[in-house]
């Protein structure tokens, strides 16, 4: 398994949030999920200005055999989205903790993140998953 | 066998199931018969039903179809194939799909096809719920269908999409053109609509004003879902190119390509749209790609949309299509080309004309609408339509249908009629003579005549 | 293979195919005219049959290969029941044709109707969904229009095993339920005790296979029946595997208010390709106002149909005509030809079968996912065990048994038995075959063992080597263009 950043929370549907300390957030898919998809051949995303809801769908991820929803871990608007992913959604394999990320949401409330995993939290998941 | 797995009769192998829910012979079901029995009844049956000249057209055109689409098409590695989901053992199927969405796309001038649906009405269905999931710009659910679309079709869209809170709303038609006026248009401007349904010809085979209708849409924010019939498009313009942005999706009934009248199927809906609307369409697509060694094959591709792997999520919940009509319309198309597709378009225009003009020939008999058509025309009669087409009938000629139950506001005499290339002068005339012989004997009463006894 | 498209040359024709006069069209006015010819391929009348006889040959199909895909019932289709339903006066039939030319036509239905009643044990059945998953709408919408007929909208979930086929809860979600999965038990049966706890007033129904998609048959359908009736709720029978308990017990005797038959798998219409099927509504008494119309009813010597008027309660039609009429006159043929003593055959033998496979296949060393178990017309082996050991998976051995000709086994179906086969090898396969087939899993197995990239590269013998999905799905290739050759 490889590492998992530290600075990151994660969400239980194996998403990654980063605090940008502006208020906003980055978030991707864990590099546990985009191995359990496969390769991905499509993502969608929401467009920038769209309010998201903690819990809610914000975009789908699809690979060969699978599709598997975005849950948005917090609430708030969209302000920028990976257009890189449109052409190369193999990104999101390649690096999901970097250039693979998929959104930017700017937070309607910054206590959000405290319900978030930290990453040992995570990694346990992960294994409690594996069996 | 039975040693092999160790029961001593094929009974046992049932012990699993509940002694008391078994069932008892099926007394209800006769006899086996053998194939000579079962053919020599399924002969008289046939022959009982199939001497009729059939000028009937509302939505299942009898057209003519080359010898060699259906011998191709019954070829046991066609016939007996399944759904080719292991692409390597199924490159006939897949390359033939594939070779059906690209005819589609020259012939709707659309960018993408899929690999069909159940029937035209189905496709509609499909459209609607995917125009709606598709419009981003709209929030609303609601969805411009003129009372031009087949009856049947607008029926099976409520019936379809009703439970998914679609709101369908009926734009009349105009009295004396039988078309959508695009001024009747003017009272949704600025409201929040999903999609406008343009049928093209519409049901009484008369031509919308597509472009305008596209035009107006699109300033309004709605998709445009054309519905069309893919013999009319050798002539008229196709969906792609209509107004300034073509319309968005294109749906309709593949029966006029290859596929006989055989009691209303199985047909083949077909479902185009644009490029950027393809993971919002439902049902199967092929694509083309290359295997280990570098080789052009065709697999199934978006398959993350269908139900076996979204379940409840998916695009639509359809999984078997209609592959062997759509293995004859390909066929049908290569046999024809561009050029033998346009004659055939063509030969039931002008079949049509000739008949109408023939037809209003007669004392009160009239053209109802003054609007151009493709090969259907309403057709007004000085009496009750319903008495005529059974004495007609009665004759073994099938004049039209009956629009009084489907359009009470065009009164008891309108009937529906369509003559295609099959349709000789000699039929057309006889249907003339026919129809004058039998006005001229009810003169307004009720039909003396009775149908033929079985 | 080349593109029937790089046969084409511009104004090569098939000219006997067409009208050989010219139709005026100059009446048209010119805004709604077609500028440009469709790029429709130009070739003569035998291009068009070399190519695509050429085609056919690159595919498996029933006719050449033994093809054991689960859940799917790849049976013979006889060849009698396609002539009988070409005949010219069938295909001729327009359907708006009046009742008085289409007595012929009706009498099949109606006695179609009749028969399907009686092997289902239900009290009504429609015809007109034209496939399986139309039937399952049918079914779920009219479960829906029951509930609110009696004005109980607090139904809004359907339950559905989650061994199920995908379509059972795509079509609950299109009728606007709610899906609520329930889990299956270490047996292969629904897990009652997990039932029990979502049952209760928001239960709308239950959509169940039986014999379930694990290829066994639910042994407490009753009590299941029972808690969900008890609940309120309806059951729905899928049937697709209707094939394995034909004229031995029917699902209406089970206690199911409402079932889909395909009659492309139980009663051999040919799959086509992907279609069309068929796929018949039956249903208990309480539900029958609800059955799509058109149907046909007998009046004395008469056949009338019955349509939105005669059944003001109908969900309605669900095709533009009377559904796949075609089919549906292949179906009558086969069961006529069956009659009542050669339809519990059918059971018979694809159950024997399928132990017979399965007893075999355990003997070579395969895994049976349900060792107690019973096969019915089907059943699952996984190979969990070779993909640990072995890393070579179930796909793997899926094309090597190309290479040998046979047609893989379903697989990575059911989702919830990991690396598995489901096998139907039907009742129209003979001995000699199915020990065919026996030996090249015999043989594969080997492989696998002493030569793992044999199965890892596979196929090697087809037209075809292993396609690139991601690719197909990256690069969307969906249609040819004129511009792509030049």
């Amino acid at each position: 398994m490889s590492d998992l950043p530290s600075e990151l929370k994660y969400t239980k549907e194996h998403e990654w949030v980063r605090d940008e300390g502006d208020g906003t957030v980055t978030i991707g898919i864990s590099d546990h999920a985009q191995e359990q998809l496969g390769d991905l051949v499509f993502v969608e995303l929401p467009e920038v200005g769209d309010s998201v809801e903690a819990g809610r769908e914000c975009g789908v991820v699809e690979s060969v055999k699978a599709a598997s929803d975005i849950y948005c871990p917090v609430s708030g608007e969209v302000v920028g989205i990976n257009e890189t992913l449109a052409d190369t959604p193999e990104t999101a394999n390649q690096d999901p903790f970097g250039d693979g990320w998929l959104l930017r949401v700017k937070l309607t409330d910054t206590s959000q993140l405290d319900g978030l995993m930290d990453a040992d939290a995570y990694a346990e998941l992960i294994a409690a998953e594996a069996h | 066998m039975l040693q092999a797995i160790g029961v001593g009769t094929v009974e046992q192998l049932f012990d699993e199931i509940p002694a008391d829910l078994r069932c008892g012979e099926l007394n209800a079901i006769p006899k086996a018969m053998s194939e000579m029995e079962i053919g020599r009844l399924m002969d008289t049956r046939a022959r009982q039903d199939g001497a009729a000249v059939c000028f009937i057209g509302a939505g299942a055109y009898d057209h003519h179809i080359p010898a060699a689409v259906w011998q191709l098409a019954t070829r046991g590695e066609f016939y007996t194939a399944y759904t080719p989901y292991q692409a390597e053992a199924s490159q006939g199927t897949l390359q033939l799909l594939y070779e059906y969405q690209s005819m589609m796309t020259a012939v709707t001038a659309m960018d993408v096809s899929n690999a069909s649906l159940y029937d035209g009405a189905s496709a509609l269905a499909e459209a609607v719920l995917m125009a709606v999931r598709a419009n981003r710009k709209s929030r609303s659910r609601r969805v411009l269908v003129p009372r031009t679309v087949h009856p049947h079709y607008r029926r099976v869209v409520r019936n379809i999409v009703h439970n998914q809170g679609v709101e369908l709303v009926e734009l009349p038609f105009d009295s004396t053109g039988g078309h959508i006026d695009p001024e009747t248009l003017a009272a949704f401007a600025g409201e929040d609509i999903a999609a406008l349904v343009i049928p093209q010809p519409n049901f009484f085979g008369v031509l919308e004003e597509v472009g305008l209708l596209t035009d107006w849409a699109h300033a309004n924010k709605a998709l445009i879902i054309a519905l069309v019939n893919p013999v009319a498009l050798a002539l008229l313009s196709p969906p792609g190119e209509w107004g300034e942005q073509g319309a968005d999706i294109c749906c309709g009934e593949g029966q006029p390509l290859g596929a006989p009248l055989s009691s209303g199927g199985p047909y083949f809906g077909f479902l185009c749209c644009r490029q950027t609307l393809v993971r919002q369409m439902p049902g199967r697509i092929i694509g083309g790609t290359l295997d280990l060694d570098g080789k052009p094959g065709y697999t199934l591709t978006l398959q993350a949309r269908e139900q076996h792997i979204r379940r409840s999520k998916a695009t639509s919940n359809i999984c078997t299509n209609q592959g062997l009509m759509v293995t004859a319309a390909t066929i049908h198309m290569a046999l024809l080309g561009p050029e033998g597709l346009e004659r055939v378009a063509a030969a039931c225009y002008d079949n049509t004309a000739w008949l109408v003009e023939s037809l209003i020939r007669l004392h009160g008999v009239e053209s109802r609408f003054d609007r151009p058509v493709f090969h259907e025309r309403v057709i007004q009669l000085p009496v009750a339509a319903k008495g005529v087409l059974r004495a007609l009938a009665a004759h073994n000629l099938l004049a039209g249908l009956d629009l009084s139950r489907d359009y009470p506001e065009l009164g008891d005499n309108c009937i529906l009629t369509c003559a295609t290339e099959r349709r000789t002068r000699e039929e057309m005339e006889s249907l003339t003579t026919k129809l004058e012989r039998v006005l001229s004997l009810q003169g307004g009463v009720p039909c003396q005549l009775q149908p033929k006894e079985w | 293979m080349s593109l029937i498209y790089q046969h084409s040359r511009p104004g090569r024709r098939a000219p006997g195919q067409a009208p050989l006069a010219k139709g005026d069209t100059t009446a048209i006015p010119e805004r709604f005219r077609r500028r440009v010819r469709a790029a429709l391929p130009e070739l003569s009348e035998m291009q068009v049959v070399r190519h695509y006889t050429r085609l056919s040959q690159k595919n498996f199909s029933i006719d050449t290969h033994f093809y054991p895909l689960g859940s799917c019932t790849m049976k013979y289709n006889p060849r009698g029941a396609n002539q009988l339903a070409m005949l010219p006066g069938f295909l001729a039939r327009h359907p708006e044709a009046p009742e008085t030319h289409s007595q012929g036509f009706m009498a099949c239905m109606y006695e179609l109707q009749e028969m399907l009643k009686e092997v289902t044990g239900m009290q009504a059945v429609s015809l007109s969904p034209a496939a399986g998953a139309q039937g399952e709408f049918a079914g779920v919408a009219m479960i829906r229009a029951y509930h609110e007929s009696r004005g109980d909208e607090a139904r809004r979930e359907i339950l559905v095993p989650d061994a199920a086929h995908g379509t059972n809860p795509a079509s609950a979600v299109m009728c606007g339920y709610q899906v609520r999965e329930i889990p299956t038990d270490a047996n292969g049966d629904v897990d009652v005790t997990a039932l029990k706890t979502v049952l209760g007033p928001r239960t709308a129904g239950i959509m169940l296979t039986n014999p379930s998609t694990l290829g066994v048959f639910d042994r407490r359908i009753r009590e299941i029946a029972n808690r969900v009736h008890e609940a309120g709720g309806l059951l729905y029978y899928d049937g697709a595997n209707l094939n394995a308990i034909l004229g031995k017990v029917r699902p209406g005797d089970m206690g199911f208010d409402v079932i889909h038959m395909n009659l492309h798998k139980t009663f051999s219409t040919p799959h086509g390709g992907g279609g069309p099927g068929a796929g018949p509504v039956g249903v208990s008494a309480r539900l029958q106002p609800y059955l799509p119309v058109p149907m046909v009813d007998r009046d004395g010597d008469d056949y009338r149909w019955l349509s939105e008027s005669d059944c003001p309660e109908s969900i309605g039609r669900l095709s533009a005509f009377a559904g796949n009429a075609g089919v549906l006159l292949r179906a009558y043929v086969y069961a006529r030809m069956l009659g009542r003593e050669g339809i519990p055959r059918v059971a018979e033998y694809a159950t024997l079968n399928a132990n017979y496979l399965l007893e075999r296949l355990q003997e070579l060393g395969y895994e049976a996912a349900y060792p107690e178990r019973r096969a019915t017309h089907e059943f699952i082996i996984t190979l969990r065990r070779q993909a640990r050991e072995l890393g070579v998976n179930t796909m793997d051995f899926a094309k090597r048994l190309l290479d040998y000709g046979f047609h893989a086994p379903t697989t990575y179906f059911p989702l919830l038995v990991p690396e598995c086969l489901l096998i139907e090898p039907t009742e129209t396969e003979d001995k000699e075959t199915l020990d065919a087939f026996l030996e090249v899993m015999g043989k594969i197995l080997e492989e696998a063992k002493t030569e793992p990239e044999l199965l890892k590269g596979a196929p090697h013998a087809l037209p075809v080597r292993r396609l690139d999905d991601v690719r197909a799905a990256r690069e969307l290739d969906l249609a040819w263009s004129p511009s792509r050759d030049g």
